[in-house]
Parts: structure tokens; C-alpha cells; sequence
């Protein structure tokens, strides 16, 4: 047997149960019944107390959603999805939204401490409390939580105020800062963007709503936790992010899922503006349930994110570490209307099992100067299918632009398939695209060599994966990137076959 | 101590060796020469466990201990080092980390403890000091883009800080300039203690003269046909190897 093989074979065998994330939560629940329809969504906007308006957009992209199909150009399979199946609310029971961590629910909390992220503010002054603990001294990370349906804690909301940053949950923000909402809400992906985004328009529950005023550098991470929790319901997430000219951000999502059998949908919203020298950088750990080895169950992920460059010189950096889900339908997009606009999309996709993804980005120049770039780094193992789709579109305004992309994929085993979609449209003559394409497999000799060395095979997978992807790791934020490092380990170890 | 026995292993189906005895004794360092196929670096892929190269007979113990039972990373544990003849690309891994992460993992395996990356930057300084070798060595990936003499020297490196008990050069020499040769014989006989022993596979007496054999011994068509001292390899290159193989045959 071939080493690799084989190596796969006895990391498959002692972990086959691989997704620690996997436990659910009992927790009273105040959850919709199944289905869709106009009184879903008045019922969803009455238990948020949302003003009429928002619910009109919500009608509006309801309506719109009805007149659509779902899409199925991508490379992925799927059984029919019953939209009418699905729980569009639900809701760890409360009265009234927790004043303080004391009033979370402590299994909530218990949860998320399973999860492993710091709700509890350590509201460390450095050089005070730090000074006698050195260990605490770490940088600190603003987090707001979204159980389900809704978001259930957000810390260091005080700390980031003083300095004129909203973070809060988006259900709360249309309450306190509707002008702003309305403003931005559906302006960069619009309700009829496409069939996912038109549902999440429709029925959206809660999500992140970031706001940097004039000039202001985000004094630490801003990070949110999805969790689905639920049986049998979708999460559908609406993330806003705005950057006022000359203001910088980075923000991080992460998510996971428990361990259930039939799949669940989550279809998400994300959507990022930049005005002028405005940097956003979005980062992503994706770790939704992948289903089992036979691919029952697992998440269905059909998100679309997009972010808009409008001021001149504005950044939109995505990076994603994406290694859950049964199935990945994102493509994180840049759109550079600002002349001098930068955007950069950098990827590392992993399947393994019986996962689909089919993920990448798209580049639409329209400022002149604009430049983009596209890093992609797709790892397929087991009997997984993983496709870069990338779109880089040069309107004929945009003079001296330039995109530079570069696709690589690893294959472990040979069972797997990847697959490299690029679309490129220049409509400017002074455009210069570079698209380079590498597919590679772990070689026994490189196995071979690392163990004659002393390291065992899965140290040496996972030395010679970290390698392949190291160009998009080191673009996460520091203590991301040893944790998403670990989760690449973590999933090829958990389901590499 | 290496001891070999009868030892006899195939590729796909061919034999390749058919019936090696060897011993090396702490503290030496043996020589094996030969023609081109005679089953030099099947000898040492045999020995450091490589897929594909199936063991049909005989043994080979390493201290007293079974090597061919043992797993690749266990007989690098043990304290065999392969330098391999052709070393090879690990893209985006850093030599540093690679390094790290092997020498931990073998001391880890002795139980000995891990070194964090401080005091393993230091020694990792000191010999690339020792070996002549450019400081950037370090931060560059594993063989990626480097030369072929660099390659070897990377070899060495690796070598000198692994501290193997059990050195096999697999053709270290070819295509290595003379100050690369002298720099490979140097790291070899910078490790020369009782306590270290070394098979050096060669096809020229040349690397001979910078890491002087204890013995030296001919291998041809899958046999060892002849063994002596270190005028063994100067005769070999005088008069190549055919009077050898007539008078064995």
C-alpha cells in the first residue's frame, strides 16, 4: 500500500468521530414553526421589534425570492432542499436581551466555554493586572456571539464606544443606529443579488454590525461566533461592516456546529464598505458539521460576501480557512469602484469525505489603478470534490489595473477531485491579469523523508499541508492562524481517506 | 553496532539484494562501492525502511535491536540518519521549523526533552557556523531552490544536529564540487566518536580522501564480492572495477 494511503487509513481509523464541535446543547427554546411565508417573516420582524420599514425590505425580497430558482451551476450535488422544512426562528428563551454576562444562561456559557472563546471580558488594563500575570497579557478580542437565531452576548461594547466603534448585535443596531442600517443595509449585496441572498434579505435573524467612524484604527479584534444549535433550523446571518474614511478594521468569524444527521442550511449575508484609505480586513474559520464519513448530515453553506471599495485607496482584504461543511457555495467578493482600491482574497478550502466546495471570489475593477490579488490554496482528500471558481472583471474605465491570481491544489489520496473555474474579462487594453495554476499530490518520497527524520506520518501530512497553505495562513490574525492551523490538522486527521 | 545477515530484498520483483553480510562497529565508518545497479541505495532504503523495497531474507540489528520491524521514524528514534542522494522539496516548510520539528520528535522518542525554539535557534546558529554554511540556510524552505551542492550541504546540516548514532550517505558526493566535498567529510568527521558509526555509499575514491574508510567493501550485483582497507578504494580507482568482479566471479 502506498504510504499515503495507508497513512490515511490508520488516521481515519482513530478518528472517525472526528468533529469535536459536535455536541448540542439543551437549552428552552423559543423556536418558529417550520416554513415559509409572509407570516414568518411578519414574525420574525414582530419578536425583533423591528421598525416597518425593515420589514417592507423584508416582504420586498420575499417577493423577489419567489420569482427566483435555485441555483446549480456550481459543482456540488445535493438532495432537493425543502425550504418549507426548515425553522427560520429560533431562540434561546429570555425576556429581554442580558444586560450582563450574569444574565446569559449558564449553560450558554458553558458552551461556548466548550468551544473555547473568551466571553468573559478580561478586561485587562496592561501594565495594571497584566504586570502581575504576565499570561493574561494577550491581545485582547472584542467577540459577539450568535447562538441560532440570535446574537447572545457582546464584550468590550464599552472599551471600543470610547472610541466611537459600534459593535453590536445587527438586530440591536437597527434599533439604536437605524439611519446608519438604512443607509448601508442591501447596498453593496441587494435583495435580489441572487436566490440565498434574497432568502437571507427575506428572513435574516441577527448577525454583526460593525461601525469605524472618521480616522479611528479599531483598537483590537472584533470577532463573531456562529453557532447552529438547533434541529431543523437554518441560520441565516446578516453581517454589516462600515468603514468611514481612513478607519481601519479586523474582524474574524468563526463558526461550528453540532453533530446531526439530516443537513442544515445557512445561508448568510456579509456585507463590507470601505470609503476613502478605509482597510478592512475580513477573516474567516469556517468549521461548520462536514456530515459524517458517508456524508449524512453536515451544513450547507450558501453565503454570499461581498465588500465594496468605494473611497480611493480603501482595502478589502478576505481571507478564509474554510474546512467544514458538507457543502461550501461562497465566493467573497471585492468590487473596486475607488480609483487606487486593493483587494485580496486569500484561501485555503480542505475536503475531505464526501464534502463539496466550491468557493473563490470575485474581482470587479472599476477605479482606475485598482489592483487585486487572489491567493487560493484548495486541499482535497477522501471523496471530497473541491473547485476554485474566481471571477476578475476589468470594466473599461479601470486603466492600469492589475490582478494577480494564483490556484494551487494538493490532492492526499486518489479519490478526491479538484478543479480550477477561472473566468477573466478585460474590457481595458491597459489591464494586466496574471493567472497561475499548480495541482500537486503528497509524494511518498516527501512522507518518506520527513519520517526518516523522526516525524510520524501525520506530523509529516499535516508539516507538508501547513507548508502548502503557509502563504494564506500568515495573512490571519496571529492567534487565528495557530488556531486554524490546528483545525487543518484536526480535520485531516478527523477525515483525510 | 550494524549487523546485516543474509540479508536479501526485492523491488516490484526484481531482487536486487541477495544476501548482504555486513557489520560496522561502533566508532567505524565502512565504505561501499560499486557499479551503477549493484544495489547500493536499495541497501540503504532497505535499512532506513523505505515503501516499496520488500525484505525477502536475513536481518539486520542496530545495537541489538530489529531494525526491519521497526517504522521509518522509529529507526530515525533509534538513531539512524539516511543523507539522501537526492534530498528532497518540502515547498513552504521552513528549513528551521522542519528541523525544530524533526529533532524534538526524536528526542521526544528517547524521552529526552523537546528544546523550544530559542535554545534550538542557537544551536542550529552554531552549526551552520561550524560547517561554513550561509546564515539564510535557516529561513529558506526545506531544499526548495536550492542547488545541488546546497542540497547535500542542508543534508549534512541536518545530520549534525540530529546527532545520529548511525550515518548512511547515500552517493552524498555526486555532483558536489571540491569545497562542497570537503564541507560534507568535514560534518561526517566532525561526528566521528566511538559512539557513531557511518556507512558511506560512493561510486569514487575521491570523498575517500577527505573521510578516511575503517574499511572498505565492493558491492556488485546484490553481493558484497570484496572487502579490505581503505587501499581498497585506491586500487579500485587505479584499475576500476572489472579485476575486482573477474576475480570474485
Amino acid at each position: 500500500m502506498a504510504a499515503v494511503a495507508e497513512t490515511l487509513d490508520t488516521v481515519q481509523s482513530v478518528t472517525q468521530s472526528g468533529y469535536k464541535w459536535g455536541f448540542s446543547t439543551d437549552i428552552e427554546m423559543d423556536i418558529a414553526p417550520k416554513g415559509l411565508t409572509e407570516d414568518t417573516i411578519r414574525l420574525i420582524s414582530a419578536r425583533k421589534n423591528e421598525p416597518e420599514w425593515l420589514l417592507e425590505w423584508r416582504l420586498k425580497a420575499f417577493a423577489a425570492w419567489q420569482t427566483m430558482t435555485e441555483p446549480h451551476w456550481a459543482k456540488v450535488h445535493h438532495a432537493p432542499i425543502d425550504y418549507q422544512d426548515i425553522h427560520y426562528y429560533a431562540a434561546p428563551k429570555k425576556k429581554d436581551g442580558p444586560k450582563s454576562l450574569d444574565e446569559v444562561d449558564p449553560e450558554l456559557l458553558a458552551m461556548y466555554e466548550k468551544l473555547g472563546i473568551p466571553l468573559k471580558e478580561r478586561a485587562i488594563l496592561a501594565g495594571v493586572e497584566g504586570a502581575e500575570d504576565a499570561e493574561e497579557q494577550r491581545p485582547q478580542i472584542a467577540v459577539d456571539a450568535v447562538f441560532d437565531s440570535v446574537s447572545v452576548a457582546t464584550t468590550f461594547r464599552e472599551s471600543l464606544a470610547k472610541v466611537g466603534v459600534i459593535f453590536c448585535p445587527i438586530s440591536e443596531a437597527v434599533r439604536d443606529h437605524p439611519d446608519l442600517v438604512r443607509q448601508y443595509l442591501g447596498t453593496v449585496v441587494p435583495t435580489n443579488d441572487n436566490y440565498f441572498a434574497a432568502l437571507n434579505s427575506a428572513v435574516f435573524t441577527d448577525g454583526s454590525f460593525v461601525f469605524i467612524p472618521k480616522g479611528v484604527r479599531c483598537p483590537m479584534e472584533l470577532s463573531t461566533y456562529f453557532r447552529i444549535n438547533a434541529r431543523n433550523s437554518g441560520q441565516f446571518e446578516r453581517t454589516l461592516i462600515i468603514a468611514e474614511a481612513g478607519s481601519h478594521v479586523s474582524y474574524l468569524e468563526g463558526c461550528t456546529a453540532p453533530q446531526r444527521d439530516e443537513n442544515q442550511l445557512h445561508a448568510a449575508v456579509v456585507e463590507l464598505v470601505a470609503m476613502d484609505d478605509a482597510t478592512i480586513k475580513y477573516s474567516t474559520v469556517q468549521n461548520w458539521y462536514p456530515g459524517d464519513a458517508e456524508g449524512r448530515g453536515g451544513i450547507y453553506n450558501f453565503v454570499t460576501k461581498r465588500g465594496i471599495c468605494r473611497g480611493a485607496r480603501s482595502k478589502i482584504s478576505w481571507t478564509q480557512v474554510e474546512t467544514g461543511s458538507a457543502i461550501t457555495w461562497k465566493y467573497p467578493s471585492c468590487v473596486l469602484q475607488g480609483d487606487d482600491s486593493v483587494g485580496e482574497f486569500y484561501s485555503v478550502a480542505v475536503t475531505t469525505n464526501r464534502q463539496q466546495a466550491d468557493t473563490g471570489t470575485k474581482m470587479i475593477h472599476i477605479g482606475r489603478n485598482t489592483r487585486s490579488t487572489i491567493v487560493s490554496k484548495g486541499i482535497s482528500a477522501g471523496r471530497s470534490d473541491n473547485t476554485y471558481r474566481g471571477l476578475v472583471r476589468v470594466m473599461p474605465r479601470a486603466h492600469g489595473a492589475r490582478n494577480h491570481t494564483q490556484c494551487d491544489s494538493l490532492l492526499i489520496g486518489d479519490q478526491c477531485g479538484a478543479h480550477t473555474v477561472p473566468y477573466i474579462e478585460s474590457r481595458n487594453r491597459s489591464a494586466k491579469l496574471e493567472h497561475e495554476a499548480t495541482t500537486s499530490k503528497i509524494a511518498d518520497d516527501q512522507l518518506f523523508y520527513c519520517r526518516q527524520r523522526g516525524l510520524s506520518e501525520e506530523d509529516a501530512v499535516n508539516l507538508i499541508v501547513n507548508g502548502f497553505c503557509k502563504e494564506v495562513l500568515k495573512e490571519l490574525p496571529m492567534e487565528f492562524a495557530v488556531e486554524a492551523q490546528k483545525l487543518l490538522a484536526v480535520s485531516l486527521e478527523g477525515s483525510v481517506g | 553496532m550494524l549487523e546485516i545477515k543474509g540479508l536479501t530484498a526485492r523491488v516490484e520483483e526484481k531482487e536486487i539484494l541477495k544476501g548482504i553480510d555486513l557489520v560496522v562497529p561502533d566508532g567505524e565508518v565502512h565504505a561501499i562501492m560499486g557499479p551503477n545497479g549493484s544495489g547500493k541505495s536499495t541497501l540503504s532504503y532497505v535499512l532506513s525502511g523505505r515503501e516499496g523495497y520488500e525484505v525477502t531474507g536475513g536481518s539486520a540489528t542496530f545495537d541489538g535491536q530489529d531494525l526491519l520491524s521497526l517504522e521509518p521514524e522509529q529507526r530515525a528514534a533509534a538513531g539512524l540518519f539516511l543523507a539522501f542522494q537526492y534530498p528532497v522539496e518540502l515547498p513552504g516548510v521552513n528549513n528551521a521549523n522542519f528541523l525544530r520539528t524533526a529533532l524534538n520528535a526524536t528526542r521526544r522518542a528517547r524521552g529526552e526533552a523537546e528544546l523550544d525554539a530559542v535554545k534550538f535557534l542557537k544551536l542550529a546558529r552554531a552549526e551552520i557556523k561550524r560547517l561554513s554554511m550561509a546564515d539564510d540556510m535557516l529561513k529558506r524552505n526545506v531544499n526548495v531552490g536550492f542547488s545541488g551542492g546546497e542540497k547535500k550541504r542542508n543534508e549534512v546540516l541536518q545530520m549534525a544536529i540530529l546527532q545520529p548514532k548511525l550515518a548512511i550517505l547515500d552517493e552524498t558526493d555526486s555532483g558536489l564540487d571540491i569545497d562542497a566535498l570537503k564541507i560534507v567529510a568535514d560534518g561526517v568527521n566532525a561526528l566521528r566518536a566511538p559512539n557513531f558509526s557511518a556507512l558511506v555509499i560512493t561510486h569514487y575514491q575521491r570523498l575517500l580522501d577527505y573521510i578516511v574508510p575503517d574499511r572498505v567493501h565492493v558491492l556488485f550485483n546484490g553481493r558484497i564480492i570484496r572487502s579490505g582497507g581503505p587501499e581498497l578504494a585506491l586500487a579500485l580507482e587505479a584499475s576500476g572495477y572489472a579485476s575486482v568482479i573477474a576475480e570474485a566471479a
